[in-house]
């Protein structure tokens, strides 16, 4: 069985969201579940730290794309961060670097949600 | 470990996104008993998935009685893989190249699995076999993968 989990902590002005295991359709559903909690708060700064997540299929990269205008239209983003590079391969072929904002590390995208 | 230079094997899933971790497993193990690196396994096992995930979404619409097979022959330096279902058809070409800014636009997913098939993927064929559907999938392993 492979497992998913994602938890979420609040950090300055933005939240961070830390995806670990296998995000397929299977599992795509809690992570849908976890960004509709989050609009619902009206947190709208969002890290996704990829440390631990070993692989995405286009199920994953779906809910991604099915946020960002919402979070987008309140001023805020969903900034990546610490993808490995099997994980990144995916984004890439997709287009996804053109549309979001990748960074190698989640300090150095929660700087620029606190304009450090 | 010693590299497997043909491999002939089948197993049926049941159709639920459930499944698709032991489908990942099935392909993967086979994959690398042939001679593939990490790269290409991953790249293989990913498109196995979105085709099956295709089957469980749209050819059987959920239903998780439905079952499918997915079965692997590989020789030379093909390794192909079939996954075949019992569910509505597929028609691939009216599946629009995705734009994915335009994806991006209209909150979609759709279409994206098939996009990355064929990028990752050496050949990706549909067709109809009696009354059921099959896809394709073949990679072929590169001359410096073989030792």
């Amino acid at each position: 069985m492979n497992e998913f989990k994602v938890l979420t902590r609040d950090s300055g002005n933005a939240v961070i969201m830390e995806l670990h295991g296998f995000l397929d359709a299977h599992t795509a559903p809690d992570l849908e579940k976890t960004f509709s909690e989050l609009m619902a708060k009206g947190k709208y700064n969002i890290v996704v730290n990829f440390n631990s997540l070993s692989y995405i299929s286009s199920a994953g990269l779906g809910v991604f794309m099915a946020y960002i205008d919402e979070v987008r239209n309140n001023r805020g983003d969903i900034k990546l961060a610490g993808m490995q590079q099997k994980v990144f391969n995916v984004f890439d072929l997709l287009g996804f670097p053109f549309l979001y904002e990748i960074y190698k590390d989640q300090d150095e995208a929660l700087k620029k949600f606190n304009n450090i | 470990m010693k590299r497997s230079e043909k491999i002939e094997d089948s197993k049926v899933f049941k159709s639920t996104t459930g499944a698709l971790a032991d489908v990942r497993e099935f392909v993967n193990e086979r994959a690398v008993s042939f001679g593939f690196g990490d790269k290409e396994v991953s790249e293989i096992t990913l498109a196995v998935d979105e085709a099956c995930t295709n089957v469980i979404k749209h050819a059987y619409k959920g239903n998780p009685n439905a079952e499918f097979e997915l079965r692997i022959l590989a020789s030379g330096t093909e390794f192909q893989i079939v996954v075949r279902d019992w569910g509505a058809s597929f028609r691939p070409e009216e599946v629009p190249v995705p734009n994915i800014k335009d994806k991006f636009k209209k909150h979609k997913a759709g279409g994206l699995g098939i996009f990355l098939m064929r990028k990752l993927m050496d050949t990706v064929e549909y067709q109809g076999r009696d009354a059921s559907n099959e896809v394709r999938l073949v990679r072929y392993l590169r001359n410096e993968q073989k030792s």
